[in-house]
């Protein structure tokens, strides 16, 4: 009982720093939604189901002018192809986690992806169900967030514009953890390279996948080193 | 408005897509057999590259070449890594970093 407590509380203490973004981005898609005709039920359902915070922007768009279901499941497809890259880190962990499997990969956002990579689990706390509780919190923050938007959105007197940058805060700060822990800065220095290439050559839209990609590429290409460099006394 | 049905086919199709996404690793490589080991370095070593490349995706939009050339979201970001650095409070620094965004885009850059 003690050590579901500890599990519970070190759990929610990592979801918080994803809490306000969540709360505020979720509203301003419930707002969205309600606008284009979706009250606080519809909000409630995609914020379960979907459960991705672009792509449920763009759903409202194709809500209002009806878009073709082959035309949204390939731009989805386009949107999200970001996805496949984070649960290469997490095969065995997730398969290991019974019938919360699915539910783990469903609930694989960004902002959760970012926390898992920079979480320890102390020793009184149960791992598994720390990346459960922190999966699930994140999501409940995103609906939450949405059912505000949804009710309240027209009465939200101040102006929030700017919060949204604690999603960009949130993923610099675990940056500087990882450059901080990792052995060797390399793959972060490809990463940011490789997109702010692809970014100025294709622009906004179409930039993140090729990105990724030549990420990939290169970290296969350099392997060697680069497994020499992370052995000699990582953690990761 | 769409038809009910045809909103509940949209969004249980940007619904499973998305899932798709996001299952595709577990549906290549979490079979019984083992994952070999170019997947398994790939998990390791991967998450700061994405990392990075998902600050610069939330710094897509922002216009580098017309005023005031993103300085807005540059000093935020650097507030953000110096707090960081100095206290690694992670709730600090975001808070820090955010607070510093929204005061600077709603006067300086208002």
């Amino acid at each position: 009982m003690k050590k579901d407590r500890q599990t519970i509380a070190f759990a929610f203490k990592k979801s918080l720093p994803v809490m306000v973004g969540y709360l505020f981005l979720g509203s301003a898609f419930g707002i969205m939604l309600f606008q284009a005709g979706y009250n606080f039920i519809w909000a409630f359902f995609i914020s379960i189901f979907v459960y991705a915070g672009s792509m449920q922007f763009m759903l409202v768009s194709f809500l209002s002018a009806g878009t073709a279901i082959p035309t949204a499941a390939a731009v989805t497809l386009f949107v999200n192809s970001r996805h496949m890259f984070y649960g290469l880190s997490f095969i065995e962990k997730f398969k290991s986690m019974g019938k919360r499997f699915f539910y783990m990969i469903h609930s694989l956002t960004d902002e959760t992806y970012t926390v898992f990579c920079g979480m320890k689990c102390p020793k009184n706390t149960d791992e598994k169900k720390v990346y459960f509780y922190v999966a699930l919190f994140n999501h409940c923050y995103w609906i939450l967030g949405g059912i505000i938007g949804s009710l309240m959105g027209q009465y939200i007197p101040f102006d929030f514009k700017g919060v949204d940058f604690s999603m960009t805060a949130l993923f610099t700060v675990m940056l500087v953890e990882q450059w901080i822990q990792f052995k060797t800065h390399i793959p972060a220095i490809v990463g940011a390279l490789s997109a702010a290439l692809f970014l100025l050559i294709l622009g906004p839209d179409a930039f993140l996948l090729p990105s990724l990609m030549t990420t990939v590429l290169v970290m296969l290409a350099f392997r060697k080193p680069l497994e020499e460099t992370t052995r000699k006394g990582a953690k990761q | 408005m769409i038809p009910f049905w045809n909103a509940i086919a949209l969004i249980a199709t940007v619904g499973i897509c998305t899932f798709l996404t996001r299952s595709a690793p577990f549906a290549l490589f979490g079979g019984k057999r083992e994952i070999p080991g170019w997947v398994k370095y790939l998990g390791n070593i991967l998450p700061p590259a994405i990392i990075s490349t998902l600050v610069i995706y939330c710094l897509k939009d922002v216009r580098f070449a017309v005023f005031p050339f993103g300085a807005a979201e540059i000093l935020s970001v650097l507030a953000v890594v110096v707090l960081h650095v100095w206290k690694r409070n992670i709730l600090l620094s975001m808070a820090g970093g955010t607070v510093l965004y929204m005061v600077l885009i709603h006067t300086v850059f208002a």
